[in-house]
């Protein structure tokens, strides 16, 4: 079972190792972690995807709120928000494959960033079951790099993720 | 006027109160050396950093104030790094600091560097490299925050060399605002309703206590919850001394070497109330068969620990002294005769350690020394054997008197804890109980005791080797001994008084008495060594994978 998480963190050095050291030394599997600054500059938020069972999950969730950096954890359901990653695949182009491979980033809405004569690079946004069914379609023509940023998400509506603010 | 970083660093510990620190010097720390220097701090100047971390963490579990160990960049880090580990699985509240090389060439391997902050992240609270010497005044007020409050534990603040010399406006922060830390101290309303519901309707309850109540300091509200719904006490190896042992109601301790009475009596459960104790694998043996039919209220400041070793029916999360205070005034008053009858059978057909055929003998020696210091004493031990018969046999009454690392079994504990124990409390009888093999892992510190003055006493039990490793592979290895006979013991009494220590050697059983009476009359420090049969196992004993009420010698 997948599930994930998003957590803020104070943007400091260091807080990306604590957050991975405990996911290794606990035994923990990180699916995917993606961070970077959020609207309050000295916050970060991590989206991190979690690979096992309610008992994990909520180890995780308890283990993770013990770090003095971490500032709030929230699950993210799936149903109630929007998910994305980023791709940039770079593909094998022939004068032959060209236009077929365009064709297909159409469909998918990715974007063609760069050519040059014997290859492409492909950006494509979505979840990570359209990530899946382009990967797949890419792949007879030859796929040379595939990186991806790791899942980001946030919930619909009005509904945030915030810190509370004391008095 | 501007202050460096090294004497805004002392000058802080002196507005924490920090009055004694345990140190090594070292090159990367000789500003805050120089500093101390200046202080009306005292420094103890230990025989290794890892002693002056133990030292600290015995300082802080009698003082009830948090333990300062000082150490240089480089090995003198890593040489902490043990000590940290210790007072980290025991959640002993230490401030560790340590000198680091200068930041313009971190990272850069030279001469003493190591990442310790990288190191230690593991098991610290939390901890600092200290980038911009106007931050330290804060780090430091945060650092003993943050080691002292919620689940207490170490924290250690990295002082790179310029940082420690850059000159600052000096300004102690009255207030620590760490967003990211507050613990939950208020157990939930509900909750302890609910578990006063379940205590009123239980049979056959256990209160379970561990490290947590002596670190809350809530022996006192243990008591009367225990004794207001006649509610049966076991402790873990932690938790003694939360409860006194020579109350009808007390049980002792459970769990791998507990006492069968209690392991007993806890499988019978119906109700088991853990009280700030994260049920260990040596605690529960078996987690399936422990207290099989029990309902499981825990009580504990960490929310991380409940539900991760056992399952729980009324979880809360708080200062387990407010929340047993709060439930002893909701529970009513409750005979159960049956429950506590069955309890003093058990414990009248079992537990005595007294067999007269045999010379001397380890129980034999732990209870003589109980019933000659009436339990007012505070005991260190190491880890081994030696530990588990204290444990089992000294009859702790009162908290923070047993002094043993538990959680990380640090062999080498027992020698500098006491020390620091014996700084913070001068006018108590300080004993080291040790074995031959952990004694030898830290016995420079008679140095360190000779030094300063401190009479801590010395029960040293030879077996010339590691009884309880050599135990594991009887038991394990069906009897290949490997590693565990030392085939050169050194001469013990003569080791000791070359530190100027007096030692006495005793090998038989009649000379037994009036050793421990000199040993405890002496002025001075003193080594009592006692000769045993390397044969000496400690029973009872739960196999692995077994649980607790099925014990070898129970």
């Amino acid at each position: 079972m997948k599930t994930t998480l998003s957590v803020l963190v104070e943007n400091h050095p260091g807080v990306l190792s604590r957050v991975a050291g405990l996911f290794s030394r606990r035994g923990f599997n990180i699916d995917s972690l993606a961070v970077g600054t959020t609207e309050i500059p000295d916050i970060s938020r991590m989206t991190i995807v979690v690979e096992g069972d309610e008992y994990i999950v909520e180890q995780v969730k308890k283990q993770l709120n013990k770090l003095v950096d971490v500032i709030k954890i929230s699950k993210i359901n799936p149903e109630e928000s929007v998910s994305r990653e980023l791709v940039l695949i770079k593909v094998d182009t022939s004068p032959e494959t060209r236009s077929e491979i365009i064709h297909i980033a159409e469909i998918f809405r990715a974007n063609i960033v760069d050519v040059s004569r014997k290859s492409m690079i492909i950006e494509l946004t979505g979840d990570k079951n359209k990530v899946a069914a382009f990967e797949e379609l890419l792949k007879p023509f030859g796929i040379k790099e595939l990186v991806r940023t790791g899942i980001i998400a946030v919930n619909r509506g009005t509904n945030t993720i915030k810190i509370e603010e004391e008095d | 006027m501007k202050i460096s970083g090294a004497e805004a660093l002392v000058k802080s510990l002196e507005l924490e109160n920090t009055e004694i620190v345990f140190g090594y010097p070292g090159g990367a720390i000789l500003s805050v050396y120089d500093s101390l220097y200046k202080s009306k701090i005292k420094h103890i100047l230990t025989r290794s950093e890892q002693a002056a971390a133990h030292a600290a963490s015995g300082y802080a579990r009698v003082s009830g104030k948090a333990g300062v160990c000082i150490a240089t960049s480089g090995p003198g880090a890593t040489n902490l790094v043990t000590g940290i580990a210790t007072a980290y699985m025991d959640s002993i509240p230490i401030v560790a600091i340590t000198g680091q090389v200068s930041t313009d060439v971190i990272g850069r391997d030279v001469f003493q560097e190591v990442d310790i902050t990288g190191a230690t992240a593991p098991f610290t609270k939390h901890n600092y490299l200290v980038k911009d010497a106007d931050d330290i005044p804060r780090i430091v007020k945060e650092a003993f925050y943050i080691a002292k409050t919620g689940r207490p534990g170490p924290v250690l603040i990295d002082l790179p060399k310029d940082i420690a010399s850059k000159k600052i406006d000096f300004n102690y922060p009255e207030q620590v605002v760490l967003r990211g830390y507050k613990p939950t101290t208020q157990g939930h309303p509900l909750q302890i309703c609910r578990a006063a519901k379940a205590i009123n309707e239980a049979k056959r309850p256990i209160i379970c206590a561990g490290g947590g109540i002596n670190l809350a300091g809530a022996d006192k509200e243990l008591l009367e919850l225990a004794q207001k719904a006649n509610i049966p006490v076991t402790t873990t190896l932690m938790g003694i001394g939360a409860f006194p042992e020579n109350h009808p109601l007390s049980l002792g301790m459970l769990g791998m070497h507990g006492l069968a009475s209690a392991n007993k009596a806890v499988t019978q459960s119906d109700l088991i109330i853990a009280t700030g104790a994260r049920f260990s694998d040596r605690t529960t043996g078996e987690v399936s068969g422990f207290a099989p039919d029990a309902k499981v209220i825990h009580i504990d400041i960490d929310p991380a620990e409940i539900g991760k070793n056992m399952r729980t029916d009324i979880p809360i999360v708080g200062d387990v002294k407010g929340i047993l205070r709060d439930i002893a005034e909701k529970v009513k008053h409750n005979e159960r005769t049956q429950w506590i009858e069955y309890i003093s059978s058990i414990k009248e057909q079992i537990n005595s350690p007294i067999d007269d055929s045999k010379d001397l003998y380890p129980q034999e020696i732990i209870k003589m020394l109980s019933d000659k210091t009436s339990g007012n004493a505070i005991i260190t031990t190491e880890v081994g054997c030696h530990q588990m018969w204290t444990a089992q046999f000294y009859e702790f009454t009162h908290p923070h008197t047993f002094i043993s690392s538990g959680g990380l079994g640090t062999m080498g504990y027992g020698l500098p804890a006491a020390i620091g124990v014996k700084l913070a409390k001068p006018g108590e009888t300080v004993i080291n109980i040790c074995g031959d093999g952990s004694f030898q892992m830290n016995l420079p510190e008679m140095a360190t005791a000779v030094e300063n003055g401190l009479c801590v006493k010395i029960l040293l039990f030879n077996n010339k080797g590691l009884g309880l490793v050599r135990q594991l592979q009887e038991f394990y290895c069906k009897g290949r001994y490997n590693q565990v006979n030392f085939e050169f013991v050194p001469n013990f009494v003569k080791l000791a008084e070359s530190y100027g220590i007096k030692g006495m050697r005793v090998k038989h059983r009649d000379e037994l008495s009036k050793a421990i009476d000199q040993f405890l009359l002496s002025k001075e420090s003193f080594l009592l060594e006692c000769e045993l049969d390397i044969h000496e196992n400690v029973y009872p004993m739960v196999l692995n994978g077994s649980p607790i009420d099925e014990m070898i010698g129970g």
